[in-house]
């Protein structure tokens, strides 16, 4: 088994609200982040793959498929994007970087065929980032 | 959904490695430079990690904020600018990395109760890293 992984970089904005909890409990929970204007970041995103080397190739999987899995799938839905308001996903879930992580999973599982998902990891800042490995 | 959330925290503090139970020339051959007695410093990158459920309430395994203060007042507090030798965690161990990962795994994993700790990882120097992970299994 080995292990490949890509990157990709993408800027998005957000904000952190839970339309169940009063102004008073978002302000002390979200704290900076409950700003209904929305922040941004440029966040990192690493896609890792695991699969047995094709003999024929000598590749886990096609890196060009990948990239274009990766940019159609994730990239073009969510960069330049205000996450609250323009991704689906977010329409209800609040776009934390543990979210992020899980809808990018579950964006790419079902497009990837050669390889398997192993790992997506979000870097929100440099000095923060969420790994989800598809647990439940 | 299980998700796993690593937080990176800098501080510097100095550290000689020196042993008791061996012989000054075996602490030479075994330290090298770093048995320098007037001891030589780093700039430590801490990189914790936690896992958890993440909450549907709040889409968090914890909240940051908690992290940060525990780390910013157990740890950072207690060991950015410090010479290590002089700590009581390390008055019968050596200040290796090692030691310093299950130090400050041990602080986590007694006061850190928000979310399940799975991992700490030092960065020594940019060519050093060391990690922990308890009795856990390395994912992966």
């Amino acid at each position: 088994m080995v292990y490949l992984t890509r990157k990709a970089e993408f800027s998005a904005s957000h904000y952190y609200h839970n339309p169940k909890f009063t102004a008073e409990e978002n302000q002390r929970i979200f704290g900076k982040c409950n700003n209904p204007n929305g922040h941004g970041h440029n966040y990192t995103l690493e896609v890792t793959v695991k699969g047995e080397v094709d003999p024929r190739s000598g590749f886990v999987v096609d890196l060009k498929q990948l990239k274009e899995t990766m940019s159609r799938e994730v990239l073009e839905a969510l960069d330049h994007r205000f996450l609250n308001k323009e991704v689906p996903e977010f329409f209800t879930q609040i776009p934390t970087t543990e979210n992020l992580a899980i809808a990018i999973w579950q964006r790419l599982s079902p497009k990837l065929k050669a390889a398997q998902l192993h790992r997506v990891r979000v870097y929100e800042t440099p000095d923060l980032f969420v790994d989800f490995y598809g647990e439940a | 959904m299980k998700a796993y959330l690593t937080r990176r925290y800098m501080f510097s503090a100095s550290h000689r490695l020196h042993s008791d139970a061996l012989s000054e020339a075996e602490n030479v051959a075994t330290y090298g430079k770093c048995n320098n007695p007037y001891g030589h410093g780093h700039n430590y990158t801490l990189e914790v990690t936690v896992s958890g459920r993440v909450d549907e309430s709040t889409g968090m395994v914890c909240n940051l904020t908690d992290l940060d203060g525990f780390v910013h007042s157990e740890i950072l507090e207690r060991f950015d600018h410090q010479n290590l030798n002089t700590l009581p965690e390390f008055a019968g161990t050596v200040p290796t990395t090692e030691n310093l990962c299950l130090v400050i795994y041990d602080i986590l994993q007694r006061g850190f109760l928000q979310a399940h700790l799975e991992r700490v990882r030092f960065e020594e120097t940019m060519m050093n890293s060391f990690e922990y992970w308890g009795e856990n299994r390395v994912i992966g």
